[in-house]
């Protein structure tokens, strides 16, 4: 296969990947890798950087919509980047000393772990009635808008949500994803934090903690430019259009179907890993 | 300036940020295809990106008409700015604010960002 034919298979794969993670909101990130290296054969690590790439142009895609709508807590965020970003450069040096069949074993627990979220998540609907002490003095309880005005919210258990956070960038670190379903359960069910200002504040973090470990990434030679080329435009074209259909798509249908695709994956991914395949 | 006002103009800077950084990479990749468009790609077997193309320096000295990958390079180079443009913005944000907390929180967040991607490895 020459690049003119290879360059376009990617870009088309990668935009499905985007639009399929827009609709369902687990990010193309998680499936742009096991595509590429499941179909098409490329070797995990250039997998890894090229999908990492896509990552952050997402994220900061996304961001101008997610944040006209007032959800985002820019403070929670910061507080908690700082984990994220320690964690992501933890993971991506970690990345380099890991045999790729372990990577692609943990890679495929992480698919399954998606697939289970994808269809079974819930809001925690829990609320906080007190927030606790470092949260006062972090200042990170805020409100968010209703149609019957601004709604306060408390926020809980800051260190156990400081703590998941430094997980979810080590992951983010050593698979190349954005992780953003680990950081919406450490706000959502750790802190408390309501939904909505979960998923918005997990966006705006995703490419922060995914620029953290880029550099690591692009020193090692994870970043290979013709392959991270249709992939970072793929992905965010697909993710683009992903998040303008949103509205009227037959979410509940696609979720399952979107769990179904990422656990046959996940099964290869481990497969390959312990077969030694990869 | 509000944080939601701060928001608001971090979010335009994201936005702009991502859509230069994806017309850098689409003229590489343009410029690339029409010159190697015939080869056959290599990604089976891990062999690490060609040494130029792994550092800010070596991107910048490797650029120009002649060499597409160096172009791509700068794109994804300008793509992983944005969101530590965007840190940098806050960190500007919290001084106006006088919230001498953040404006800690936030330069630690920068100096990672700025380590991960200056130091070498």
């Amino acid at each position: 296969m020459t690049n003119l034919e290879f360059t376009p298979l990617v870009f088309g794969i990668s935009a499905v990947a985007g639009c399929l993670g827009a609709l369902t909101g687990l990010g193309g990130g998680v499936v742009v890798t096991p595509a590429l290296t499941l179909f098409l054969g490329v070797d995990i690590r250039y997998a890894i950087g090229a999908s990492l790439v896509s990552v952050i142009a997402t994220s900061s895609g996304a961001a101008a919509a997610f944040v006209r709508e007032g959800y985002s807590n820019i403070r929670i965020g910061m507080f908690l980047e700082i984990a994220t970003t320690v964690g992501a450069v933890l993971g991506a040096f970690l990345a380099s000393r890991t045999p790729t069949a372990v990577l692609s074993i943990v890679f495929g627990l992480v698919l399954l772990h998606a697939a289970w979220q994808s269809t079974h998540a819930r809001p925690s609907e829990r609320e906080a009635k007190q927030s606790d002490a470092l949260a006062d003095r972090l200042k990170l309880n805020g409100s968010y808008p209703t149609a019957e005005g601004p709604c306060q919210y408390q926020v809980n258990h800051v260190k156990t949500g400081f703590s998941l956070m430094f997980g979810a960038g080590a992951l983010s670190g050593l698979l190349g994803i954005g992780s953003g379903a680990l950081k919406v359960i450490a706000m959502d069910q750790a802190m408390h934090v309501p939904f909505k200002v979960s998923t918005t504040t997990s966006n705006f973090m995703i490419g922060v903690t995914a620029a953290a470990s880029a550099g690591i990434y692009l020193s090692r030679g994870y970043i290979e430019p013709a392959l991270a080329m249709p992939v970072m435009l793929g992905v965010l074209s697909g993710s683009l259009l992903g998040a303008r259909q949103l509205i009227g798509a037959r979410v509940r249908v696609l979720r399952w179907i979107f769990a179904g695709v990422v656990g046959l994956m996940a099964i290869e991914m481990i497969l390959n890993g312990v077969k030694g395949k990869l | 300036m509000t944080d939601q006002r701060l928001e608001v103009i971090i979010s335009v800077l994201l936005r702009t940020g991502v859509l230069l950084a994806a017309a850098v990479v689409l003229l590489g990749g343009t410029c690339f295809l029409y010159k190697h468009g015939a080869e056959q790609p290599e990604y089976h077997v891990f062999h690490a990106t060609n040494p130029p193309y792994r550092s800010v320096s070596g991107v910048l000295h490797a650029a120009g008409p002649s060499n597409c990958q160096a172009i791509i390079q700068i794109g994804i180079l300008l793509l992983i700015l944005t969101p530590i443009a965007r840190v940098a913005f806050s960190l500007a944000g919290f001084s106006l604010e006088h919230d001498r907390t953040y404006m800690v929180l936030t330069t630690i967040v920068l100096l990672i960002l700025i380590y991960s991607l200056a130091a070498p490895h």
